[in-house]
This record gives structure tokens, sequence and C-alpha cells, in this order.
């Protein structure tokens, strides 16, 4: 999922920016460094079919709706995570300026959400170790599946960490957690399929282009314990949360608004509580408290609709009065 | 030293995958000529060609531009030399707009900015599409695609000009209108093409190539009047030798 | 995949629009980057349940947009295709924010505000996103990039993915159409979308190395070397610092809110 510049605040944005903008500068380093010849135009056309094959849908079985490839994975295995971060990187931003997925300050949190974990993580530690040697079949069929799933929890859970830092919504960090992990879980298998569909089709046509993966020792054992280990973990927290939501979400709050102030009490009853008293939409009617009320009925809105005449008149007093030929 | 000259001596390619492209060609074109390549697909010319600017490599045997043997150590002369013509102008053409593009060639000869501006107005006047500088290549039609990748070769002022299907996918319209382009150009030029029609008009002199190996060099209006030959090497008569449609004269 | 088509359009059309000439095409770039990511910050930094305050931004694409010529109908139909996310994201406010806000004899759960305030930073966002990119050619967002300190590699990747991109989705266009002809309604099987995005995949591959081949023979030695920009004019400047000034003071000052007052103090 995109992360959207409307559900971001500065802060989480420019730090997400940074983070990206660091792994970036360093994918651009090591490209640079280990740029054979070739290296740039594939990686350039191989954006575009990224672009391209997003919206190639097919059909999933039993289900009656479809999917697609995101690809970050796939290119993992083409051209090592540097060159793959960098190549997905530029497809997002393509996106963000013309098909507005995402947008400008949501570019750092989908550059790390979608390009950091699957290159970075997933890719290196499950997929990579899963994959050295010869695989079999199998072998193969679980590090690709294993590592796009684990990917995509990752990038999940990154979505639903910077919304609720943000706190531009009111959705519970449990809630929107539990809705974001099953259903990319399913997202994470079908692009482990698909993925798996792709590199078949090459180790049957053409298994050369595969060959980088194939070397190195295989350490795929460890890369299990890792893949097992990750699943543990992300189910103790699932379970801590679940127990302890109350827990979380009051340390979540507290990095994200700084608004809750009596932990004694309900959550709810606090973020109401809390909210009532702060962020009452300051410069309305509540700050002065003197007011009457009677006076500022309608507070804002009678501004609000001049406001926007305003900006409309402005448009049209703008509007170019060039004839039309 | 004759310095436009292409030479190939005992040519051979290999593939990776063991496929035997080119079989020992033997050929020399001299400076001012204009031949043709012809022969049937799989016939092994777009692996001929590949040798001509060093995209690829003998296996045995040399390729000889002006004397000086291709090898990795010549490629940065070999490829100022001999200006390639891609069969897709899509390949050709991966800067972000004509200008650009015709000016990427002459940027990495390191000349400076002045001067790479003269190259590319002169590249883009000499093919008629001064107009299309800053368009970007997607928005161009096929037979401006065609006219912009030569213009990125001739910015580079090559010697010898190589041609992959120039006239591919081109309306006839198009066609007509390159050839006529192609005609006044004073350049060596080597045209690989199934155009047949298009070599009666453009070259003297014709390759025929079969199977990796070269089955016939001669006068362009001989070969073609050799059925045999032509049969022997999967090819048809160009349209305006065989006989008339309707009334059977040729 | 009708879709297919369809962005392949859009692409084209946008790509049309920022190759037109009018006072905001002719912008540095780099000038019309800051302002719009300035833009969005600004919007971003208001708290949860302002929306008034917001309003008064319409008037940055508002005017870019007049002066940009960009047809509005584009505009609208872009805030409404990332709508159904805003509608999806916002919805539940209402009902999990049941804080009361009152308006003076009316009240409102505060969540209808925060959800009315995600919906405006995402037509505010979006359509400040979309007014960039149909006034400025990619050409010159790259470059704004790299002036701006990203990475050379980086802006030459998105430079020949943009020029690419064309070229593959028509080829996929035709690879599905192909399909779909002799698919008799069936949709894509997974069995059988390995080869068709596999095919699509050699087939750029191939592509690939005959660009590289292309640079090669054109003298490429691993080092782009681009035109050399041009210079930020005062007139750039100056658009970015009167945006910035204007941005900074709307940021800082209710706009309705004094008009309101205003209003008041002559009603009264």
């Amino acid at each position: 999922m995109h992360m959207a510049d409307a559900l971001l605040s500065p802060a989480v944005g420019a730090t997400m920016w940074v983070l990206s903008g660091a792994t970036l500068g360093r994918s651009a380093t090591r490209v640079r460094k280990t740029l054979d010849e070739g290296r740039l135009p594939l990686m350039g056309v191989l954006g575009a079919f990224v672009f391209a094959v997003q919206m190639l849908n097919f059909a999933i079985p039993g289900t009656g709706s479809s999917g697609h490839l995101a690809g970050t994975l796939f290119l993992a295995l083409l051209l090592g995570p540097h060159g793959a971060f960098l190549t997905v990187s530029s497809v997002l931003v393509v996106q963000a300026l013309f098909f507005a997925d995402g947008g400008l300050l949501a570019l750092g949190c989908n550059l790390f959400n979608m390009g950091f974990f699957p290159a970075f993580v997933a890719y290196p530690l499950i997929v990579r170790p899963l994959l050295a040697g010869a695989p079999g079949q199998g072998r193969r069929a679980l590090g690709i599946i294993l590592g796009a799933v684990i990917g995509l929890q990752l990038g999940a859970f990154g979505v639903v960490l910077e919304t609720i830092l943000s706190g531009r919504t009111a959705l519970p960090f449990k809630a929107f957690l539990y809705a974001m992990q099953p259903i990319h879980l399913a997202i994470g298998l079908v692009e482990g399929l698909a993925t798996l569909a792709l590199v078949a089709f090459l180790a049957r046509t053409r298994p050369e282009l595969l060959e980088t993966q194939s070397r190195g020792r295989s350490a795929w054992k460890g890369a299990l314990v890792v893949a097992v280990m990750a699943l543990v973990a992300g189910g103790c927290f699932s379970w801590f949360a679940s127990t302890r939501p109350d827990g979380l979400e009051w340390a979540l709050a507290k990095v994200g608004q700084q608004e809750i102030e009596a932990p004694e009490q309900s959550l709810h009853g606090r973020i109401a509580h809390a909210q009532a008293r702060t962020a009452l939409m300051p410069d309305y009617a509540f700050k002065g408290g003197g007011e009457s009320r009677g006076a500022t009925s309608l507070a804002g809105v009678g501004g609000g609709v001049l406001t926007l005449l305003i900006v409309g008149g402005v448009g049209i007093a703008l509007r170019p009065r060039r004839k039309m030929a | 030293m004759s310095h436009h000259l292409l030479e190939g001596v005992q040519l051979c390619h290999r593939y990776a995958d063991g496929t035997e492209a080119l079989r020992g060609l033997d050929f020399c074109i001299r400076h001012g000529e204009s031949v043709a390549l012809v022969g049937a697909n799989g016939a092994g010319k777009s692996t001929l060609l590949q040798h001509l600017n060093g995209t690829l490599l003998p296996t045995s045997g040399a390729v000889k531009i002006g004397g000086i043997t291709v090898c990795k150590e010549t490629l940065r002369d070999i490829r100022r030399t001999v200006g390639m013509v891609f069969q897709d102008p899509d390949d050709q053409l991966f800067m972000s707009t004509v200008f650009e593009d015709v000016a990427f060639g002459p940027r990495n000869l390191g000349l400076p900015d002045a001067d790479v501006e003269t190259r590319v107005r002169q590249a883009l006047d000499r093919v008629e599409i001064g107009h299309l500088a800053h368009k970007p290549p997607f928005r161009l039609s096929g037979g401006e695609k065609r006219r912009a990748a030569i213009a990125t070769v001739l910015s580079m002022s090559p010697d010898v000009l190589v041609m992959d299907e120039p006239s591919a996918g081109l309306d006839p319209r198009s066609r007509r209108q390159l050839i006529g382009l192609l005609k006044d150009f004073q350049h060596t030029k080597l045209i690989a093409t199934h155009d047949l029609d298009l070599v009666l008009d453009l070259c003297d002199r014709t390759l025929v190539m079969h199977q990796g190996k070269l089955m016939a060099d001669g006068p362009t209006r001989e070969i073609f009047a050799d059925a045999a030959l032509l049969e022997a090497c999967h090819l048809e008569k160009p349209f305006s030798m065989q006989g008339c449609p309707v009334c059977g004269r040729t | 995949m009708a879709n297919f088509g369809d962005h392949l359009r859009e692409l084209g059309a946008l790509d049309r629009l920022a190759s037109m000439d009018t006072p905001i095409h002719r912008l540095d770039p780099r000038a019309k980057v800051l302002a719009t990511l300035l833009f969005i910050l600004m919007v971003a930094s208001f708290g949860r349940y302002e929306v008034s305050g917001l309003l008064p931004f319409a008037l940055f694409p508002v005017i870019l947009g007049t002066l940009g010529e960009v047809p509005w109908g584009l505009v609208g139909k872009r805030v409404l295709m990332v709508l159904p996310f805003a509608l999806v994201l916002g919805i539940l406010n209402p009902f999990l924010d049941r804080s009361q806000v009152a308006f003076g004899s009316w009240t409102l759960s505060a969540g209808w505000l925060s959800f009315a305030s995600i919906l405006l930073r995402f037509a505010l966002c979006v359509g400040a996103s979309v007014i960039l990119i149909a006034t400025t050619s990619m050409d010159g967002v790259c470059m704004a990039l790299e002036r701006l300190g990203l990475p050379r590699v980086f802006t030459l990747q998105i430079a020949l993915l943009y020029r690419y991109v064309f070229v593959l989705l028509e080829e996929t266009l035709r690879i599905t159409r192909a399909r779909e002809l002799r698919a008799n309604g069936r949709p894509l099987l997974l069995s059988e979308y390995g080869s068709l995005a596999g095919s699509l995949f050699l087939r750029t591959w191939e592509r690939a190395r005959r660009v590289h081949v292309a640079m090669l023979s054109r003298g490429f030695e691993g080092e782009f070397h681009g035109a050399s920009p041009p210079h930020f004019r005062s007139k750039d400047a100056a658009f970015l610092m009167g945006w910035g000034a204007v941005l900074v003071v709307l940021r800082l000052v209710n706009l309705p809110h004094l008009l309101e007052s205003l209003l008041k103090g002559v009603a009264s």
C-alpha cells in the first residue's frame, strides 16, 4: 500500500525522507562503483518493465479478485539489493508524480516500505541464502514466497507505524495493525507466487540470467532459522499487542501526539479527553472562552466560504485571455 | 592511407551457445562505396554489423577499419569512425529529447558545449528535422524517429555509415523520402536490408549472405538478375525487376 | 485490461501538457519543485482537526493551475481517483473519534472534522502534485532533483525509465491484446502469467542490451555528460520566495477566521 501525503505529519515524512535518502545515496554509490557498463540502461529499462508489469493483472484462484507483481524482490534477484532499491525508487517517483500514488512528502515512506524492506531485509536475509547453491524447486519456492511475505509484512507494519505516529487518522493502532497485516499476508503470497512464476519461466528459458543467485555458499538453513525467528517474533509481538494493547498504544500515542495525560483512565476516554482539552480547533470559538457562543456560531464557516470565493475569484481573474485560434 | 575502408579477413563468430553465426567472411569495402548486405533471416547480417563497431569481437579472423584492427584497445577510434544506425530507432533514441540524443555522442567525445550545439544543429538540419529538436522521442512518427536516429550518428561525423534495415516499418512516402536523403550522403555506406528495391536505388554493389557465409559479392544488378543465386539464398527479385503482374512485361 | 491503454493515454496527456509554453512552464523546475514541497509540508503540518486553515491553501494549486493552463478536469479526475483511498482511511474517524465539538448551538463529532481534514489534504496534495508535473517536463523534474542533491545515477535512472515506459507499456498492451483475443474472456491465470510476464521481461532484457550497444556505439564510457543546467534567474527566485512567504503566512494566520471577524465587524 502506498503511504499518502495526506496521512503524514511533517516530522514522520521528513524522518523517512532522510532514511530513504541515505539508503538511496548509499545504493547509488554502490551501483556506481560496480557499474559494469551495461548496468545503467538495464536498470532504466527494467524500471519501465516493472512499471508495465504492475499493470498486468492475473486472476487469483477461488477469490474472483486479481493481483499483480510489485517487483522489488524480482529486481533484487536480478540486480542485487542496491540496484533493486534504485530501480524501485525510480518507479515510485514516477508513480508519485504522474499518478499521485502517495505523493512527494510520502515518497520517503514509500521508498522505505516498498524498497528497503524487500531489497535490504527480506532479500539478503531470507531469499539469497535460501536460493544459494543449486536450489531445488521446493527450496526455490519456499525462499521466494517467504521472502515476499516477510518483505510485505514489514512494509505493511511500516505503513501502520507511520500512519499512527503521524496521528492524522483516528484509527487505533491495534485495529489498523490487525487489518493491515493479514491483508498484506495475502498480498505477500500473491507477490511471492507471481515472482516465482516469473523466476520459474526464466529458469526454464534463460537460466544464465539468474546465475548471480547461485553464487556463494548455501546458507539456507541459517536463513530458515532467521525466517522462523522473524515469524516467532512477529507472533509474540502480535500476542503482546493483543493482550496489552493499551500499553503499546499509549507508548505510540505519546510519541505521536503528546496529548495523553491520564494513563489510568480507559484508552478511549483518555484520548477523547485529551482531544477535547488540547486539539479542539484551537483557532475556533473555544480558545477565547470569554466570547459568547452565539456570536461565534458557525465559526469559520462564513470565513471559509469567503476564502473559497476569493480563491475561485483569483482563479477566474488569472485565466489567460488567450483566444482560441 | 586508405582511411575509409571496411575489411573482413576470415571473419568467424561463434556465440556462447555454440551457434556459428559467421563462418569465415572475406570482404573489402572501399572509400565512398555504397554497399548492400542482403540475406534471409538468420543469415548472419546483424552479427556481421555488430562486428563493424566492436560490439561483438570475432572468435577468429579480424575486422579492419581504415587499416586498424577492431579490438578492445581501438574501440574508441573505431566507434568514432563507424556510425551505426539501428533497426529499431527506439533502441537508439534513449535520451529524453531529440536534441539530447543527438548531443549524446559529441558530448562523449568531450567537445565543449558550443561545438556540441553546432554539431547537433548541423546533424538535425541534414536530416531536415531541426524543428523537432526539443520533442521527446516517443512523440515522433516512424519516419521522424528514423531521421532522428540517423542524426544521432551524423553528429559524430563518422566516415562510414552502417545501417540495419533503414526502411523497416516506414510508410511508402517516408521510405521514399529516406531513400532520397541517403542518396545525397557522401559517406561510405553499408546497408543491411530486406528491401531490395531500396538496394537498387542506393547501392551499386551487393553482398549476399547465407548461413553465415558470403555467397556473392558483385554489382547489384548482376546479382539480382541471378535467379539461381537468389533462390539458393532464400531471396526474391526486387519488385521493380519482376514482371508486371498485370501485363507481364518487365 | 482497459486501464492499460488509459494509463498510457494519461501519461501521454500529462506529458503533452508539460511541453506547453506558459509563464508557469517557463519557470525553473527547481523553483516549482521546491515550492510544491513547501506547500505539501505546510499542509501536512496542520493538526488533525484543521479544516478552515487548509482552505486558503487552495490558492496555490488554483493560481498555478490557471496560469499554467492545466485543464481542471484532469486535476479533478486525479483527485477523484485517489478519493476512495482517502475515504477508506478517513471514514472511520467520525465513529472512532466521538468527542463533541460545539458550533454554537450545534454539536458535531470531532471525527467528522478530522475526516474532512483528511479529504481536504488529499485534494490539495494530489492537486499540487498533478499541477507540478503538468507544468514541468520529466526532464525538468530530473534536473531539479539532481540539482537538489539526488545522485546522478538515480536521476538518470528515472529519465531512462520514463523514456522506455511508453515503449514497454505499448509492448505489454500488444501482448495482452493478443492473449485476450484468444482467451475468450477467460482471465489470466497464474500459470500463464509466468510466461506472459516472462516473455515481456526477455524482450525488455534484449532491449536493454541493444540500448547499451547504442550507447557504446556513440562513445559511451560509463559517464553521462549532461547539458549544463539553465541559470536560476531572479524570476525563479522571486517565484519561490514569494510563494514561500505566502505559504508561511497562510500557515500562521487563519485567513477564514480573520475574514469571519471582518465580516462580523462589518455587520455590527
